[in-house]
């Protein structure tokens, strides 16, 4: 710093700073500053300007700061560090590798220390995929080296702007991500040397790609609920709005789990520690099926849990969709959790309340909706400059307070995702995991992928329909029989609700304890789904409602005990076999 | 250079301003007026005014009382000394016990723990109470509340479950407890001979409000440094709500803004910051936390129980007497059921609440006037079973006699195809095998 005099802390409050710029010093909306306690510095990003005074937000527990204790601005915004190296960590909010502070400073985590995000020792082998003289833009591929399964692409820095020549290349070879691989002149004739580490502010999107495209494929999670009745577009965005105890993160454990993406990147933002650590300590004994490696290989954890700063939460989910739209430049299906947008929220009312602004609905802060549209549309499918598609699809959990969807956080989220996932407390209670609501649950994928679902079969659409419609017919009669009594209701009404609830049990319902019934593949998903609609087609006569009653629940055991076997084992075939039998029985019957 | 300040600028509730220069963010203070000395923190600092929260309360201080700054944060003292011990919220024995100022002091409020060093939780803890051992076991270093209206006996089973259970040293942190509940306290725990591996924070209703909010940091620091030390700590915190409401009394006195029924919009984050204190060390010990919850006009979506079942792993509600089925839940469940617990124990909690569900709606089904059916009856038999034999707080079983008695009351009152479990589960547990085959 070349000034003699410097800027000075001039009051806190909580994690809130103002500080007393120095005269004729500019600083940056957003930009990094450090506040200088002892020998250390507590990392904070500029919130506002006002005069000669600075609000900046610290990411650390301030006690111990004075009133006249030294600011150092840095000149740069809050970034993400992008390179080799990120998969497999566990990073806090601002993208501090968790395993390596752990070396350091033992159980807990000591404020001031910030290491670097890539580890900068080790050696990659990089493979150059240009020449000299090649002209480039941000975003095209330089050459790559192999990170676990994946070619990573090592990009022209996605912060240079305009076109650029490839003055020199570095030859095969192995280099840290800090060793220069290229230099770049622009047309002016400015030269950027590149080395395979880059920086990215993360509160903007990365745009280095040629179009965005309409999700229009799936991406499959392997939760039958989804997949078939909600399912979820590569590039697309979801919530999973719940109450608690509703299993908001169990389902976001399963999907980052068994979901058929490249890359799964978790940002855990101001929950529970305890669900990161079952992730962190289970994912490298877990084994990914399609590649046989650890799951740990193609996760990236963001850690920012609800006792760690609150100033830092809010910067976890940035980071994370950073991270992801890297990736997707490397041409990978990303999926990005983050559990919860609520607690994300949470942290912007604080400081907002903290910087006295004018409240808006339950004190969130009037800007809360134009964050959360603006963090969900980072999202999408993408056509990069070598025409091969990325996507980066999103799935936000959201815990509305008292688990009343009305209020701001998911009113506000669902104007702007694609699919909505709502938990009910009902279904909880009585055990019917995921909890999710059929009734009230819905997602504009299942039209806008008609072309790709109707390859699983032709009439795929109007099947899912039919089905919904059974258990709405379902839910209405059950409705209807708690007012008016079994009795009163006709033997059909009863069939109709005796197959919704056989649709519900043995399709919607998984069970997430079961190492079968907790992943299904898409194969087996459409070939029990078509069996059980062929359940739903099959009209049946009874004599009586005690003989309708004891054949509709023998059939429903069959499917129930089906979905506990492997995929066409023995006993899978033999309850198949069985309910064929039924079915065909009735059909002769006619 | 210790400097007393005399300029008490303004007093707000139980803040007051003194113009002071050179504070830190957090630093304690002692204020000493006519009445006594309390102490206080430093919880905002504007130029040289510095703003502070006095724990005894601000009744009887006047603008001419003398502030001194003690240069660091609130401290708790540790060691084994303070086993069998009881203190208020400043940490001042409360006991006759002999003075332990002389003993190493820790930060309270310290750093959170790297979720690196965190490992999965293995320990089941039997309580024997069967509504929390089969269908929502307690796991070690879990965090749960125990969600009551005023009224219920909360502070029973948490003395219960205090004395039961298997733990190297227990915390009690009273927070506006009635002194009778206090004296109770203690009492069962001195005729159950677990005092001395106890300590006690009490604040009772009639201590000054911003005291309370230092229970549980007191105890949760003291767990930490237990904790740290290898042993397995159990926390017992009761009532939460009123450490809430002391926070939102200081919160409205330093005019915030409030976020939802007056309370802080970081309600969530100060609760968290308490509750998240609960954990496993990688090679030491463990802290495990239960504390009463008590819901204002029974509602669970009150901000307080609403944003700590966010926090909390789980929770248990008691209604009524006992301990709901319905929205009771210990998340970590899973990481015991079935591996640690027997292989039919996740069968048979997740059938029996299943049909449990069934038999509530039977019952509301007749409540309405609707005739019985032959299959009503049976749901309400099986209903009847099952408060009998489950949720009565009376029960005092173990979980194996607890999961044999659940496959008797499945078999008094339904065929092995009714209740959905998979049929290896039924051939190995059903009673009488074979009473009804599958497919006849």
């Amino acid at each position: 710093m070349a000034h003699s005099l410097e800027s000075r802390v001039l009051a806190v409050n909580g994690p809130l700073i103002t500080v007393e710029v120095i005269r004729g010093h500019h600083i940056m909306m957003n930009e990094v500053a450090y506040v200088m306690h002892g020998d250390i510095g507590l990392k904070a990003e500029v919130i506002r300007i006002r005069g000669n005074m600075a609000y900046i937000q610290v990411f650390e527990n301030t006690v111990g700061v004075k009133v006249g204790d030294p600011v150092v601005f840095t000149d740069e915004l809050l970034s993400a560090t992008l390179g080799p190296g990120m998969l497999g960590q566990i990073y806090d909010g601002l993208q501090n590798p968790l395993n390596e502070l752990d070396n350091i400073q033992g159980f807990f985590l000591r404020r001031g220390h910030y290491l670097s995000a890539l580890d900068t020792s080790k050696k990659w082998e990089f493979t150059p995929l240009v020449t000299q003289g090649a002209r480039v833009k941000a975003g095209q591929y330089l050459g790559r080296v192999s990170e676990g399964m994946f070619d990573h692409h090592i990009m022209v820095p996605l912060a240079l702007q305009g076109g650029f020549e490839v003055m020199d290349i570095a030859g095969p070879g192995s280099y840290t991500v800090e060793d220069m691989i290229a230099t770049l002149k622009n047309a002016e004739g400015r030269e950027s040397p590149v080395s395979m580490k880059q920086k990215w502010p993360i509160k903007l999107p990365i745009r280095a790609y040629k179009e965005r495209l309409l999700p229009d494929r799936p991406l499959l999670t392997q939760c039958r609920m989804i997949d078939i009745f909600f399912p979820i577009a590569e590039g697309g965005t979801a919530c999973i709005p719940g109450p608690f105890g509703a299993g908001k993160t169990v389902l976001q454990q399963i999907i980052s789990r068994y979901a058929q993406a490249d890359i799964v990147i978790i940002v855990a933002c101001g929950e529970r520690a305890g669900e990161v650590v079952e992730t962190i300590r289970d994912f490298p004994k877990l084994e990914d099926p399609k590649t046989g490696r650890s799951l740990m290989d193609r996760t990236v954890i963001i850690c920012n849990t609800s006792s760690m700063p609150v100033a830092a939460r809010e910067a976890s989910i940035y980071t994370g969709v950073t991270l992801g739209e890297y990736y997707r430049q490397l041409g990978l299906k990303v999926l990005l959790l983050a559990d919860s947008t609520s607690r994300w929220a949470q942290a912007l009312r604080e400081s907002s309340a903290r910087m006295e602004e004018i409240p808006g609905e339950e004190a969130f802060p009037a800007y809360l909706e134009s964050r959360i549209a603006a963090i969900y549309e980072r999202a999408g499918l993408v056509k990069l400059y070598n025409d091969v598609t990325g996507s980066l699809t999103m799935i936000g959990s959201v815990s509305p307070a008292g688990g009343n969807f009305e209020e701001p956080v998911t009113q506000n989220t669902l104007k702007v995702v694609g699919a909505f996932y709502g938990l009910s407390r009902a279904r909880s209670d009585q055990r019917r995991y995921p909890a999710i609501d059929p009734m009230i649950s819905w997602s504009i994928y299942l039209k806008q992928m008609e072309a790709s679902l109707s390859l699983l079969h032709p009439k795929w659409r109007t099947l899912i329909e039919e089905a919904r419609e059974l258990l709405y017919r379902g839910n209405d009669i059950h409705q209807m029989m708690l007012v008016i009594g079994e009795e009163s209701i006709s033997i059909e009404d009863l069939i109709i609700l005796l197959k919704a609830e056989t649709v519900d049990a043995v399709c919607l319902q998984q069970d997430s304890f079961d190492a079968v019934d907790r992943a299904t593949p898409r194969e087996r998903q459409v070939d029990d789904f078509l069996l059980l609609m062929d359940m739903v087609h099959t009209t049946f006569s009874f004599e009586n409602r005690e003989e309708c009653k004891k054949e509709m629940t023998r059939l429903r055991n069959n499917f129930f005990q089906m979905k506990y076997y492997p995929f066409k084992s023995d006993g899978y075939q033999k309850y198949r076999q069985e309910i064929r039998e039924i079915l065909e029985e009735r059909v002769k019957v006619e | 250079m210790i400097v007393e300040y005399t300029q008490i600028t303004s007093i707000q509730g139980d803040i007051i301003a003194v113009e002071a220069k050179d504070i830190r963010y957090g630093e304690l203070a002692a204020v000493r007026s006519r009445l006594r000395t309390s102490l206080a923190q430093v919880i905002r600092l504007r130029g040289n005014e510095v703003l502070l929260q006095v724990f005894a309360g601000a009744k009887g201080i006047s603008t001419g009382d003398r502030v001194r700054f003690l240069g660091h944060p609130m401290q708790v003292t540790y060691g084994d000394a303070m086993l069998g011990r009881v203190f208020n919220g400043s940490g001042l024995p409360l006991d006759a016990g002999p003075d332990l100022r002389s003993y190493p002091r820790h930060e309270v409020g310290g750093p959170s723990v790297n979720p690196v060093k965190r490992i999965i939780p293995r320990g089941f803890i039997e309580t024997r109470v069967p509504m929390i051992d089969v269908f929502n076991p307690l796991v070690e270093s879990q965090k749960l509340p125990i969600f009551a209206a005023a009224g219920e006996p909360y502070n029973e089973l948490l003395t219960r479950v205090g004395i039961r259970a298997n733990a190297d040293v227990v915390i009690l942190g009273g927070i506006g407890l009635k002194h009778d509940e206090y004296l109770k306290f203690r009492h069962a725990f001195e005729e159950a001979g677990v005092l001395p591996r106890t300590v006690m924070f009490i604040h009772t209703a009639s201590d000054p409000v911003v005291e309370r909010l230092l229970v549980p940091d007191m105890s949760l620091a003291l767990a930490e440094q237990f904790g740290v030390s290898g042993k397995r700590v159990l926390v017992l915190l009761s009532d939460m709500t009123a450490f809430a409401d002391a926070m939102k009394e200081v919160a409205i006195s330093m005019d915030q803004v409030p976020s939802n029924l007056g309370y802080p919009g970081s309600l969530y984050s100060d609760l968290a910051a308490r509750y998240e204190k609960a954990v496993d060390f990688e090679g030491a010990g463990s802290i495990t936390i239960l504390a009463v919850t008590t819901m204002p006009g029974d509602d669970v979506t009150h901000p307080v129980p609403d944003n700590t079942g966010y926090i909390t792993e789980g929770q248990f509600y008691l209604k009524n007497g006992v301990v709901e089925p319905f929205g009771s839940l210990s998340r970590l469940k899973q990481l015991v059921v079935g591996s640690v617990t027997r292989e039919d124990h996740g069968y048979i909690m997740n059938s029996m609440i299943r049909l449990f569900a069934r038999s509530r709606e039977v019952e509301q089904k007749l409540a309405m006037g609707f005739e019985k059916t032959e299959d009503d009856e049976r749901f309400l038999k099986y209903g009847r079973l099952f408060y009998d034999r489950f949720m009565d707080l009376k029960v005092d079983i173990g979980l194996n006699s607890a999961l044999d008695l659940g496959w008797k009351t499945l078999a008094e009152c339904f065929n092995p195809d009714e209740v959905g479990i998979k049929q290896s589960m039924i051939d190995g547990y059903w009673p009488g095998q074979g009473r009804s085959e599958f497919g006849d």
